[in-house]
């Protein structure tokens, strides 16, 4: 007998007291939670977004699509950034007014490398406002999982109002499980030291998240 | 279980150390004390707390009640995701499992993601008898492991150190096991995480194997969930080649769904965020990004013994935030390392002796150690009845009874050491049974009143050294009533007997 | 209206004053108060240390002694909570084991009759100035059992806040422990011991002259402590509060 069938012959045996004939939902599960903590207008969910990404010290602009590469370049130039990692479907004007080095994201490049690299710029699949998160689904605009990981600084540009939506619920019905999902809220942070929470272990010290409307 | 936990004395003792221990008084009251009050605030912003946590509670058991089935289905989808699955009847089963896959590797070192299923069965220690190191890579974890030291709280292991030990940990044994800690490292929070990012970073930019727990996995979808703070959870997830993925069999959650309710409970609960800074979500392998080889080893180790129990089977439905250990006044006081396994505080009062069954000193203590005061319940977001489960397991300690041992039903007798208890218990229901037994010893007490010590000697010194006893009246309620009122409005008899 | 009172054997034993304060009260209140003579333990101390079986005749005898009164009040919140709370239990796990259902049937006959003092008066007599005269400061420890299985809320602050005379003080931790919980007071006495030393330093941290519980369990073990420490602090029961008046200060 496999291990595989011993443990599903104990879990059966431990359940001889439940009817088995009825299938899962013998075990009803009630879901009248709320869809979303009140009901806002959109653009009370994205100053609800800028204010929760703010709380958890990310650094957030606004700005419209047309301002996006000045405010880009601004921001890249004023940290001193010489290289910046751009994933494949970044749109490319974003960067247009950046003078840098602009490293792609390919599977040859190895951690050491991406270590080497200043910055990151990327979009994202949706945002969260009660919770000021932001989720990347690794869609062309957003790149491998790596990328926003190892540089120590993170530029995620929300497209705003139509990639916010209020509540967890919410964003999980736009997600697609299949894609590796990576859900950020602030920079890393640990409270391991006399639970004193410091911002920046070992993912991006410094997040900054540009709101672009159209 | 793991080798550091041999030998450890009953619950009472190690508690009554800690409670000496001024220092350790200090820091535990400081932490818990801070989580607890940022927790209610983050738990008071959500008006749908209540039905979130019912939710969370019959997802749960609807897992639980039908675990075969999703345990198949989470199966059957990580293996279509390109995943490969493995099942451990036990701990030992698990380590040789993850020992081999590391060893097909060829590589000799791993970093960890903080997980406390791999902590529960000793994986470090089985990976170092095969020449494997694995680095812990959670700073408190690492806080841990630096110090030789045991994990002391699930969510935050070195909770029992200040920053002062943390500092001087670091300055001593960062360079023996790498890159070691910058000259005049001081004791600001702020400096010691950066010292343990730059002691990390060539650990991560290295590693081609990661090893790491989960808090879900879908079974529709064949989902893995990682909640964490740090980053170092996210290194470990996407930078090696080869995920190794150790997660007890209760972990399963039946929908994706199901997530919105626990990705609300769990950062609340725990670190009392809105939500944690970093969750990571796989589904198998993904071409080009992260791991390429995917393993998950599920976990029995004494899961499936506990969900035989249909009382203490709710232990099964934790998902590990640690509030209950914040709000425990016995934690507070005791410490973790006084419950003597992974899992300490008022969960691993009812887990360890159910995952481990009684037979040891110290199992057979772990249910009485708890007042009852029912703080713990109140904040478990899945609504786990701990003090339930805790009498529940008193009752198997002291009686004996029917209980499943590795897949095996087995009678076992009552725990040794309570003869003088069950005695004195059967004489309390004989006279308590009997008022007029009752009355007779009141009447003897009340004329021997003037004799009573306010210490008591032998046994009895457990209460009186630090308090004393309450005199004894002339005269009980019952003889009062007897005396002012007896006989009117049908006070009625009074049994002698029965 | 047909009340009993269910005094529980500590306060029989140890503290009758608290039961002749509840009876001074409710017949002050206009309630005629029975004492039926064949009532003795709840079982609770049994059953918190794992004598389930130990406990179940007390049980019976519980609903056999109340079984001709509409309410049963129990001036302590640990006793009411073990009939509401684990009667129910004690029942279904005897029927589970093929038993019969004479105890799922004695519990379902007691707990919807059975209130704590302080939900009698609040909840059943609908009165929270109960006209008493208590001119001392009080800090109020509101006991686990009472606060979370029961979940008494404000019923015993607000009876207290009509007290004449009597100045509340706030107890910084209040809805911590005191670290009695029957048999963990000698199990662990250490632990126990030390949440003790917390609660009566709070204690005596508000300057009041009396501590006050609706538990007298709970108050054996912080009096116990704040005599030993040879503190002034009174441990007083709320009933002894609420029955006295201008003309008796109990």
């Amino acid at each position: 007998m496999s291990s595989r069938d011993v443990v599903l012959a104990r879990v059966r045996r431990a359940l001889a007291d439940v009817p088995r004939a009825s299938g899962p939902e013998e075990t009803a599960v009630p879901r009248d939670y709320l869809r979303e903590h009140g009901e806002h207008p959109a653009e009370d969910t994205v100053q609800l977004l800028a204010a929760n990404l703010a709380d958890y010290r990310a650094i957030v602009h606004d700005i419209d699509a047309a301002g996006l590469p000045g405010l880009l370049a601004h921001l890249l130039g004023e940290r001193g950034s010489r290289s910046v990692v751009a994933p494949a479907g970044l749109p490319p004007e974003w960067l247009a007014a950046c003078d840098l080095e602009v490293v792609p994201d390919v599977p040859e490049t190895t951690p050491g490398e991406l270590d080497a690299v200043d910055s990151v710029v990327t979009g994202c699949a949706v945002a969260i406002a009660e919770t000021g998160t932001l989720v990347l689904d690794g869609s062309p605009d957003q790149g491998r999982r790596r990328i926003t990981l190892v540089p120590d600084h993170h530029i995620c540009v929300v497209r705003v109002p139509e990639q916010v939506v209020a509540s967890v619920p919410q964003a999980l019905e736009r997600l697609a499980p299949g894609r590796p999902l990576t859900w950020i809220s602030g920079p890393s942070a640990t409270s391991d030291i006399e639970l004193d929470r410091v911002e920046g272990v070992h993912g991006p010290r410094t997040l900054e998240v540009v709101l672009m409307r159209p | 279980m793991s080798v550091t936990d041999l030998g450890m004395p009953a619950f009472p003792a190690a508690a009554a150390r800690s409670t000496r221990d001024t220092r350790l008084r200090a820091n535990l009251r400081y932490a818990t004390h801070t989580i607890r009050d940022k927790r209610a605030r983050a738990v008071s912003e959500l008006g749908d707390w209540a039905q979130l946590r019912a939710a969370g509670r019959a997802i749960k058991d609807r897992t639980l009640r039908h675990l075969d089935h999703y345990l198949e289905r989470l199966e059957e989808a990580v293996t279509a995701a390109g995943g490969q699955v493995h099942w451990a009847t036990d701990a030992a089963e698990a380590n040789r499992i993850v020992t081999r896959l590391v060893r097909a590797t060829g590589e000799r070192e791993v970093v960890k993601v903080k997980s406390m299923a791999t902590q529960e069965i000793g994986l470090n220690e089985a990976l170092a008898e095969a020449g494997i190191s694995a680095y812990e890579t959670d700073l408190a974890e690492l806080i841990v492991q630096l110090g030789k030291d045991r994990p002391s709280h699930i969510l935050v292991p070195a909770i029992h150190r200040n920053r002062s030990e943390i500092r001087d940990i670091f300055r001593s044994e960062m360079g023996s096991w790498g890159r070691p800690a910058p000259d005049g490292l001081s004791d600001r929070p702020a400096e010691l995480a950066e010292a343990a990012r730059l002691h990390l970073r060539e650990k991560f930019l290295r590693a081609k194997v990661g090893i790491s727990g989960a808090n879900f996995m879908v079974a529709e979808t064949g989902t893995l969930v990682v909640v964490e703070s740090e980053g170092n959870g996210r290194m470990c997830l996407t930078l090696p080649e080869t995920l190794i993925s150790v997660v007890g069999i209760e972990k399963v959650v039946p929908t994706w769904q199901d997530l919105e309710v626990f990705l609300q409970l769990l950062p609340r609960s725990s670190t009392a965020e809105r939500m944690n800074p970093y969750t990571s979500m796989w589904t198998g392998t993904t071409d080009g990004d992260g791991p390429q080889t995917f393993h998950l080893v599920l976990l029995d180790n004494g899961r499936t013994d506990t969900l035989a129990d249909t009382v203490g089977r709710q232990a099964l439905r934790c998902i590990r935030c640690s509030a209950c250990l914040n709000v425990c006044p016995v934690y507070e006081r005791a410490g973790g390392h006084a419950y003597g396994s992974a899992y300490p505080g008022p969960i691993g009062a009812i887990l360890t002796p159910q995952l481990r069954g009684t037979a040891s000193a110290l199992d057979a203590s772990l249910p009485y150690a708890s007042s009852l005061c029912g703080a713990c319940y109140e904040v478990c977001p899945v609504a786990i009845d701990i003090p339930e489960v805790l009498v529940h397991l008193r009752e198997r300690v002291v009686e004996g009874g029917k209980v499943t041992r590795r897949g095996v039903k087995t009678l076992i007798k009552p725990a040794k050491g309570h003869a003088a208890e069950r005695a004195a218990m059967r004489a309390a229901g004989l006279v308590f049974d009997r008022p007029g037994v009752l009355r007779a010893g009141q009447r003897l007490a009340a004329r021997t009143r003037k004799l009573h010590p306010r210490r008591l000697p032998g046994p009895g010194r457990a209460w009186s050294d630090t308090r004393d006893l309450p005199p004894v009246p002339a005269e009980s309620f019952r003889d009062w009533w007897q005396r002012t009122r007896g006989g009117e409005r049908g006070n009625g008899r009074e049994e002698g007997g029965k | 209206m047909r009340v009993a009172l269910f005094v529980t054997c500590i306060n029989d034993t140890l503290y009758p004053r608290t039961g002749r304060a509840v009876v001074t009260l409710l017949e002050r209140l206009g309630v005629e108060v029975g004492f039926p003579a064949e009532q003795s333990c709840c079982g609770q101390p049994q059953f918190n240390t794992g004598y389930r079986h130990a406990t179940e005749p007390l049980a019976l005898r519980y609903a056999r002694a109340f079984r001709d009164y509409e309410y049963v009040v129990v001036p302590s919140g640990s006793c009411a909570a073990m009939v509401r709370d684990n009667y129910p239990r004690l029942g279904e796990k005897a029927a589970a084991e093929g038993r019969g259902r004479a105890l799922a049937e004695a519990a379902a006959e007691a707990v919807p009759k059975t209130y704590e003092l302080t939900e009698f008066l609040v909840d059943v007599l609908k009165v929270t100035d109960v006209g008493a005269y208590y001119p001392h400061t009080v800090t109020y420890h509101p006991t686990c059992h009472g606060l979370r299985m029961l979940g008494l809320g404000d019923r015993p602050r607000a009876l207290l806040q009509h007290v004449k005379g009597l100045e509340l003080r706030e107890l910084p931790g209040a809805e911590e422990c005191c670290g009695f919980g029957g048999t963990f007071a000698v199990k662990n006495p250490a632990v126990s011991a030390a949440m003790g030393a917390d609660k009566t330093r709070h204690i005596q941290e508000t300057g009041a002259e009396a501590v006050c519980t609706v538990d007298n369990s709970c108050l054996m073990h912080i009096g116990g402590t704040l005599s030993r420490q040879g503190s002034t602090v009174r441990p007083v029961h709320i009933a002894e509060i609420l029955a006295s008046t201008e003309g008796n200060v109990l």
